[in-house]
């Protein structure tokens, strides 16, 4: 972990300027499908956020807007402090601050693990191969996948690709994590791995947006659950208070739909 | 039956390389200009998608005879575009390859427009993410799994343009079709072996092509 700076601080150290991550009445449409509406949402710096919801509610795309993979229809949205660019250089720039981890891990099919968590280090941050390949290592070791650093993604099982997914956006050193259902793709044992590693991003300090419906990780990890449906966040609480005491009838709906088997 | 190929009068293996010659450079000039072509096509710039698909048409649609003599007659005789070829051989061509790349490059286009819809769309959204531009999305990404997708589609278009190469005859170029108009013309009591003699040199060259890039294709496939 030692080469591998990541931001540090908790939700306490947030700068008077508002948070690291703001989105401000953030609208889209999907045609007539009104898929966000008016969303405002502020993420400190160090905070571990969760979004749940039912599924259509709008929380990937929210996800997604963040760094701009779908683009908003009104609305702003800034990242420490800079409004997110439309296009061109300037929005790769900002998204190589973002780090972003798919449901279905995307990593580069024609590149080996290694290839695909030095490949943005090089021709992103310009940094040495030597030096990339180092940090590369560094970090499959640290999601437990280094001894695989050679093989093609095609050869690793769900889990492992995912963690290669991470170690990849970590190479960033991303300012904000995203993570877009990321254990949704994965076989029920492989998901406490996944899970394991962004447990203990979340203790070191990482700013993450997380959207998933793995209510145990929203339990120990979020510093804020946030409810999302139909668009809307219906609501925002600590863990404690959205699982034990939800305010919205929405909250109570879904929550009593997911806990009772 | 075949005594005409002592006559020294028939440089069977001199046509058939300017045959190779004129297939080489048009193949790579039309992988170039197709890949070009196929990143005017997918860019998130309205001009050059239009460009791309107006080009695209006109000219995939357009008869190869009519481009070359174009080429030759237009070009080179009209506006006197040399090329840089000293000679009105050289010059000819020059012009040949350049009719080529034009015509054989809308083939390789759609081909590797087809090979890119094989990439999921998560390939180009994680490269986007990493913060690459759409030039190193493209290039890194997204054309070297579509490049190994359309490896056999592209076979048939190197041995369709070997064949097409052919076509030069209409503006003198010496390859192995204008030799083998001088031998009808010459040799018409042994018209069959004339054509036997072509028929094998063409599957000489194009038979391997297919074969070599049918097998690269299966070890270059990306697994998914």
């Amino acid at each position: 972990m030692s080469a591998v700076a990541i931001t540090r601080g908790g939700p306490g150290s947030l700068p008077a300027t508002g948070g690291l991550v703001e989105l401000s009445g953030v609208n889209k449409h999907f045609g007539a499908l009104h898929v966000l509406q008016d969303v405002n949402l502020s993420i400190a710096r160090g905070e571990v956020v969760v979004v749940i919801g039912p599924s259509g509610s709008g929380k990937s795309t929210l996800c997604r807007t963040i760094n701009r993979l779908e683009t908003v229809d009104s609305g702003t949205i800034t990242i420490d402090g800079r409004e997110l660019p439309s296009e061109g250089r300037a929005l790769a720039r900002l998204r190589s601050d973002v780090g972003m981890v798919f449901q279905s891990f995307n990593l580069f099919a024609h590149k080996t693990v290694l290839e695909n968590v030095v490949l943005g280090q090089v021709k992103v941050r310009r940094t040495d191969k030597a030096t990339a390949e180092r940090k590369a290592r560094d970090l499959l070791d640290r999601v437990g996948v280094g001894s695989q650093a050679d093989k093609y993604p095609a050869q690793l099982s769900g889990g492992q690709q995912q963690r290669v997914a991470i170690a990849r956006a970590l190479a960033m050193d991303p300012k904000v994590m995203l993570f877009d259902e990321p254990t949704s793709a994965l076989d029920p044992e492989m998901i406490n791995e996944v899970l394991e590693v962004m447990q203990q991003l979340a203790r070191e300090g990482m700013t993450m947006v997380v959207v998933t419906h793995e209510m145990g990780f929203a339990r120990s990890a979020a510093d804020r659950v946030v409810f999302m449906a139909d668009g809307r966040i219906v609501e925002e609480a600590t863990p404690e208070e959205f699982f034990g005491n939800p305010r919205s009838d929405r909250a109570k709906d879904f929550l009593s739909k997911i806990l009772k088997h | 039956m075949f005594d005409f190929l002592h006559n020294p009068q028939y440089d069977v293996l001199g046509a058939f390389w300017t045959t190779v010659q004129l297939a080489l450079w048009s193949a790579a000039g039309s992988l170039v200009w197709g890949t070009v072509l196929a990143g005017m096509r997918v860019s998130p710039v309205p001009l050059m998608r239009a460009f791309g698909t107006a080009y695209v048409n006109v000219v995939r649609n357009t008869p190869l005879t009519l481009l070359i003599i174009a080429c030759s007659l237009g070009l080179g005789q009209t506006l006197g575009v040399t090329l840089g070829g000293g000679t009105f051989d050289q010059t000819g061509f020059r012009l040949a390859v350049l009719g080529f790349a034009a015509y054989t490059g809308t083939f390789v286009c759609e081909a590797l427009r087809s090979g890119i819809n094989t990439v999921p769309p998560g390939q180009a959204e994680a490269a986007r993410a990493l913060g690459l531009s759409f030039f190193q999305v493209l290039t890194l990404v997204v054309l070297p799994q579509a490049f190994r997708a359309v490896i056999a589609p592209l076979a048939n278009v190197l041995i369709a343009l070997t064949k097409n190469t052919t076509v030069a005859s209409a503006i003198g170029v010496a390859e192995a079709s204008l030799l083998m108009k001088e031998m009808i013309e010459n040799e018409a009591d042994a018209l069959f072996a004339v054509f036997a003699v072509f028929a094998f040199g063409f599957t000489v060259l194009t038979l391997p092509t297919g074969l070599l890039l049918g097998w690269t294709a299966k070890r270059m496939a990306v697994k998914r």
